[in-house]
């Protein structure tokens, strides 16, 4: 756990990556949705993947879900090279996706959510059959956000009569329970208020203090600045620039995103 | 600075007070439909004529027993229904299915029985037959919906016109018969046998051997297809409640995109749902056989529609998510409660569909409702 607060500077080079994409293509017909991409994400790292509209950051972190399979390139994920054909394939390698709402079951409770699809079973009428083990499946999910310190007044309460931020943090929670390596969050924070897109980049943090690295698609600059530790640009499916978040500023950022700064240009 | 988009509330936490009337609102949707059964059987207490020596007429163990053995069917069509209406599906089949399946027991029963096998095991092999033929129906059905992106209820309305010609070409356009008279008492005999009066009692599994007057004033307790619809109603409780399987069923209505991602075999799972609705009506259709000592290609014709009532009465939701195998059995007892209730008025027949279908439209309202007032009390309006 400690060891993650040394994650800039020095200490991160000398670490092997979490995840390394090289020269990553992925195509939809004559469009080049992502064009010889490299990228790697360090343990305990925070990386902002930022750009315009269409810029191909959801495409490119969809191939490393296994949403889509790229063309051309190469996926690795500690150090061992990975073909995900399908999203299940990435979340049982740990790599953990959460989009706004996609990821929970509204008319299930906090726990339910927590363990859909993993269900902890007890045995019932001497083994004859295996039931739900809900008393447990709640201890946990108490512990869980405990932990999280996440607060969610009642537990037994259905998914959809929460907050946008308290789901976000369900689903965060959720993740971080079945020990993600790797943590894709696309958009976060979109749709919620300001104290909970408060609530959900303290989460943020509170993960790579748990040493579990995140990539961090974001529209919104100052949520990016706020968390990351390296911020990476594309534009028209081109990695334009990484850069370490403290040595550059938002402004830079934003003429990177428009295309007026690119620092992998190769006619220049 | 950071935008904020939409208008999502700036606090996670609601007022104590704005709680516990969100409680009253779920509270109250949630036992509307208990209340209302128990409103409608007074209303039938008051109403229908007292019997000539002055008591109640229809609260009577008689009648009780009647109206339990008029919602078998039903019920039976509803438990499977459920499962799959959950997952925001249908079926539209089970009222053929159960016609096919009582063809399918009958033939399969008299062609063994007559091959020398005892009664109880060709009752036995009836059922497995049924049981075997809905399987495969439910697995076709459910391969094509799951697989195959076809809707539900294209499918299922297909395959209902499947089952029904089907049925009526292997019963050859008619009933079969021909079935050994011992299958009528698996039927329509009880648990128990009670005899008011003097020289009366209560019995257990054998029937009195008594005549004339006391066979008329007999009453039939716990009917052999009330059991088995008991034991089928808490198999589907436990299935929906306890096990990771009901789960599963309703984290698919509640999120099918989001129990794919959490690793749930979404398409392997729909496809169990079909069979187990095929599998359900089977039983009705098996009970229907025993119950006329014959099979029937049109028996559960008519039955859909009251089967598709009881559920949604019981408050099962057609977007899915959310319903319970103890509302769809409410449900059905409203609906056979009407039923019997308004034919014990000598209210002419055609009022009882104009009752029952206003009955599924409030229904349905109160829960409409109630989702508005829950979701008004979150945003904090």
């Amino acid at each position: 756990m400690e060891q993650t607060a040394m994650t800039s500077e020095g200490n991160v080079l000398s670490r092997e990556p979490m995840l390394s994409v090289r020269q990553l293509v992925k195509r939809f017909g004559g469009l080049t949705a992502v064009n010889k991409v490299d990228m790697d994400v360090y343990p305990g790292e925070v990386v902002g993947l930022v750009g315009d509209n269409a810029a191909g950051k959801s495409t490119l972190i969809k191939c490393i879900a296994g949403v889509h399979q790229p063309e051309e390139g190469e996926i690795y994920f500690e150090g061992r090279r990975v073909h995900f054909s399908h999203p299940i394939e990435a979340r049982d390698a740990h790599i953990e996706t959460i989009y706004q709402d996609l990821a929970l079951a509204g008319n299930l409770n906090v726990g339910a959510n927590i363990f859909m699809g993993r269900e902890i079973k007890k045995p019932f009428l001497g083994g004859l059959v295996k039931v739900l083990d809900e008393e447990f499946m709640l201890q946990e999910s108490r512990k869980l956000l405990e932990q999280l310190k996440i607060h969610i007044p009642d537990f037994t309460q259905e998914i959809e009569t929460l907050s946008g931020g308290q789901r976000q943090a369900v689903a965060i929670a959720r993740a971080v329970y079945w020990k993600a390596k790797l943590m894709i969050m696309d958009e976060p924070t979109n749709n919620l208020g300001v104290v909970e897109q408060r609530q959900v980049l303290d989460l943020v943090r509170e993960l790579k203090s748990q040493g579990v690295p995140v990539i961090l698609i974001s529209h919104t600059l100052p949520d990016v600045f706020a968390v990351t530790d390296r911020i990476v640009v594309m534009h028209r499916g081109r990695k334009v620039t990484d850069k370490k978040t403290s040595e550059t500023d938002s402004q830079e950022i934003v003429q990177y995103m428009v295309g007026a700064l690119d620092d992998n240009r190769v006619d220049a | 600075m950071a935008v904020a988009k939409g208008s999502a509330p700036q606090s996670g936490e609601p007022s104590k007070r704005g709680d516990r009337r969100r409680q009253l609102v779920l509270t109250l949707s949630r036992v509307w439909a208990w209340a209302f059964l128990g409103l409608l059987i007074a209303f039938f207490v008051i109403t229908v004529p007292l019997s000539s020596n002055g008591s109640v007429n229809f609260l009577t163990v008689r009648n009780s027993q009647n109206i339990l053995m008029a919602i078998v069917s039903v019920l039976l069509l509803g438990l499977g229904q459920t499962f799959v209406i959950i997952t925001a599906g249908i079926d539209l089949s089970v009222g053929h299915m159960m016609s096919l399946a009582s063809v399918v027991s009958a033939l399969v029963l008299r062609e063994v029985f007559n091959a020398g096998v005892p009664l109880f095991p060709a009752v036995a092999i009836g059922l497995l037959a049924a049981l075997a033929t809905a399987a495969l129906v439910g697995f076709l059905q459910g391969s094509i919906i799951a697989r195959l992106k076809v809707p539900a209820f294209i499918v299922t309305l297909g395959g209902g016109f499947v089952l029904r010609g089907v049925a009526l070409l292997m019963s050859d356009n008619s009933t079969v018969i021909g079935l050994p008279p011992g299958v009528r008492d698996y039927g329509n005999e009880s648990l128990m046998y009670f005899i008011p009066g003097d020289s009366g009692g209560l019995y257990f599994f054998n029937r009195p051997e008594v005549s004339g007057e006391l066979v008329r004033s007999m009453d039939r307790i716990l009917p052999y297809p009330v059991i088995i619809a008991a034991i089928v109603v808490i198999l589907m409780a436990f299935l929906l409640r306890r096990t990771a399987f009901g789960r599963h069923t309703y984290a698919i209505g509640g999120n099918q995109e989001a129990a794919l991602r959490a690793g749930i075999p979404v398409d392997r799972h729909l496809i169990q749902l079909y069979m187990l609705s095929a599998s359900t009506a089977a039983v009705a259709g098996f009970l229907s056989t025993l119950r006329f000592t014959a099979g029937s290609a049109v028996i559960g014709d008519p039955l859909l529609m009251s089967s598709i009532a009881a559920v949604i009465i019981g408050g099962v939701s057609l977007a899915g998510g959310a319903g319970s195998i103890i509302g769809t059995v409410i449900g059905a007892l409203i609906v056979a409660v009407l039923t019997t209730g308004l034919v014990m008025l000598n209210v002419q027949a055609f009022w009882q569909f104009i009752v029952i279908g206003i009955v599924i439209i409030v229904a349905v309202l109160i829960d409409q409702s109630r989702d508005l007032i829950v979701s008004r009390m979150r945003s904090g309006a």
